[in-house]
């Protein structure tokens, strides 16, 4: 480790009753960082947040703030402010006053909390509607007031949870930029909990996948794309279409694998001669041609379903053996598409078999 | 309109008569010129004007005030405690049986409350007067101002205390600033409600009041007792009066809760 980090959490758990919702989570966030929190509903992402700020402790394990264990520091002591799912707006406050409330809190004089909280309002471009009460707001609006909130104290780590949730797709978008923009200029690690893997991508530089209440791999979103660590991963973020087969023999840095269905396919994945693996191929790294009659393909099927979606087109084929493989490429090539029930062959580079790692 | 339409209103027509035609009657005859009850005798206003005269009644009409409020102070600052006790410290030992205990006073009869408050003081040696009947009164209503504003905290969203600590509020200052605030309007109906009980109150009043401090339903129940005067109907009506204000004002105040909720 080069710097300190920011947040170490070291083998935390968290039981509620019989339920495991956080395991054994080993986590580190640098000062600055934008890290997501990726996972599905139930997987004990918000558990591992409110762990962070205070609301909950852990039953094990240890949690460092720049070094220091949080085991007996209540919520509002922590530096470490949170943007909530619900925005918790204080609706008997003006804007203005919800803004300032940490302020309040913090016992700052009243004219340096007029001037930050301008400030604030300006920064989320919310000028003029200091004097509104949240039930005046539309939903975007309050989403802002919640964020100029969470970052009026200056927080080292802004935790926000699902912050994007509630806003329409539109509003969504230009808001993720905004939160990057906000991210870059004010420096403070971000931490994001979200169920949607396109948001996470987005927005953070480093993604945490989790399920049932492990970190399962944590990395850019690249890596988590390109070499995920698991057959969950490869579903979560993406699609991912899944062969299992024994290596048959390596040659100059390729492998040969032998499917359960008989076909023989090459991955450049670093195997050992005569071990299972599992394959998982990205939809848009397939190829699919249509069979020509005399052909006798590796991977052949019968294109049950083709759909443009303008920016690509997605097709699924069954294999012969009655697997169902997705297919993507982008729309702007896929001029003439074969005809639903066509016989197809379908292949792929070995630089795009990626072998998990199980 | 349908049939069904005519047998409801008709339904709710006895109903509401048979409720308010005892009380409408009381008010129309306070406003008789008559000595006798129940001869109409024109309309006249004279024994508003003899109320006035009538010391004894003013002066328990005053004491049922201050009792009713300091008794409903009382209970408002006790029973809100206890709500927020019941909804705030978590799952503590005991807390079903705190939350139903809340509740006993409400079906309790009455002569066995204000019994058990009277031995209460006779044991403990306190002279009744003033404040034991503010103290009897507290007991009723605190349950009923409890039970008000635990509904309240029980809807009122956790994540805006737990906003308000992540901001830097202490869990004192949280409840101050945030919690309290929301909860207001159902703590200030409490203090409606538990003015109205006291008001209203006899049998607890006539078990807990000494010389000195009789209340004005205590008044009126010795005095028919001798026989009915339109004097009585006169102060009843004010009774009355005075209660349906405080409910149409809790009334309002609910409306206006719910409308900011939202």
């Amino acid at each position: 480790m080069s710097a300190a980090p920011l947040i170490a959490l070291e083998n935390v758990t968290k039981r509620y009753g019989a339920v495991t919702a956080v395991d054994d989570v080993s986590l580190e966030i640098g000062a600055g960082e934008f890290f997501a929190l990726l996972g599905p509903s139930g997987c004990g992402k918000t558990s591992l947040m409110r762990l962070i700020a205070g609301f909950e402790t852990p039953d094990a394990g240890r949690i460092l703030i720049d070094g220091q264990d949080m085991a007996h520091m209540p919520p509002h002591a922590r530096p470490v402010n949170m943007m909530f799912q619900s925005y918790a707006l204080f609706p008997h406050m003006s804007v203005a006053r919800n803004i300032g409330f940490g302020l309040v809190q913090a016992g700052m004089p009243r004219a340096m909390i007029e001037a930050r909280v301008q400030e604030l309002l300006r920064l989320v471009q919310l000028e003029g509607l200091g004097a509104r009460r949240p039930d005046q707001l539309s939903g975007g609006q309050k989403q802002r007031v919640a964020l100029a909130r969470a970052l009026a104290r200056k927080p080292r780590l802004v935790l926000l949870d699902e912050p994007l949730g509630a806003l329409d797709r539109k509003l969504r978008e230009e808001t993720q930029f905004e939160l990057m923009r906000l991210q870059r200029e004010l420096g403070a690690a971000f931490m994001l909990v979200t169920h949607d893997q396109d948001e996470a991508m987005v927005m953070a530089q480093r993604i945490g996948v989790m399920q049932a209440g492990r970190i399962v791999q944590a990395g850019t979103a690249r890596d988590i794309y390109e070499r995920p660590a698991s057959r969950f991963v490869a579903g979560f973020i993406g699609e991912a279409n899944i062969f299992e087969g024994v290596v048959e023999r390596v040659e100059a840095g390729l492998c040969s694998v032998r499917l359960k269905s008989g076909a023989l396919v090459e991955t450049s994945c670093p195997c050992a001669s005569g071990q299972s693996v599992t394959i998982a191929v990205r939809p848009e790294r397939m190829l699919l041609e249509l069979m020509h009659d005399d052909g006798a393909a590796n991977l052949a099927g019968v294109l049950l379903d083709s759909a443009y979606r303008g920016d690509r087109q997605t097709a699924q084929v069954r294999l012969d053996d009655g697997a169902i493989v997705r297919v993507a490429r982008s729309g702007f090539e896929a001029a003439s598409s074969p005809e639903r029930g066509a016989k197809v062959s379908l292949s792929f580079a070995p630089q795009a078999a990626w072998v998990l790692p199980e | 309109m349908s049939k069904g339409s005519h047998t409801r209103t008709l339904a709710l027509l006895f109903g509401f008569s048979f409720l308010y035609a005892p009380i409408a009657l009381l008010v129309i005859y306070s406003f008789n010129a008559s000595r006798l009850v129940t001869v109409w005798g024109g309309f006249s206003t004279r024994w508003y004007v003899s109320l006035l005269e009538n010391d004894q009644l003013i002066a328990s009409a005053w004491m049922s005030l201050r009792v009713a409020f300091m008794s409903a102070l009382l209970a408002t600052v006790v029973g809100t405690c206890a709500a927020i006790a019941l909804t705030r410290f978590g799952r503590f030992r005991g807390r079903l049986v705190f939350s139903s205990m809340i509740y006993a006073p409400l079906v309790m009869p009455e002569v066995i409350t204000g019994l058990s408050l009277l031995l209460l003081f006779v044991a403990l040696d306190i002279p009744r007067g003033f404040w034991t009947v503010v103290v009897a009164h507290a007991t009723l209503g605190m349950c009923f101002v409890a039970v008000v504003v635990h509904a309240r905290l029980v809807t009122l969203d956790r994540s805006l205390e737990e906003a308000a600590m992540d901001l830097g509020a202490t869990p004192g200052r949280a409840l101050m600033s945030v919690t309290l605030p929301l909860a207001a309007p159902s703590i200030l109906a409490g203090y409606g409600l538990a003015f109205i009980l006291s008001i209203d109150d006899l049998v607890i009043a006539s078990f807990t009041s000494g010389p000195g401090s009789t209340t004005l339903p205590m008044r009126i129940y010795s005095q028919v007792r001798l026989g009915v005067t339109p004097e009585i109907n006169a102060i009843s009506t004010l009774l009355i009066a005075g209660v349906a204000l405080v409910l149409v004002l809790g009334l309002a105040l609910g409306l206006t809760e719910r409308r900011q909720r939202a």
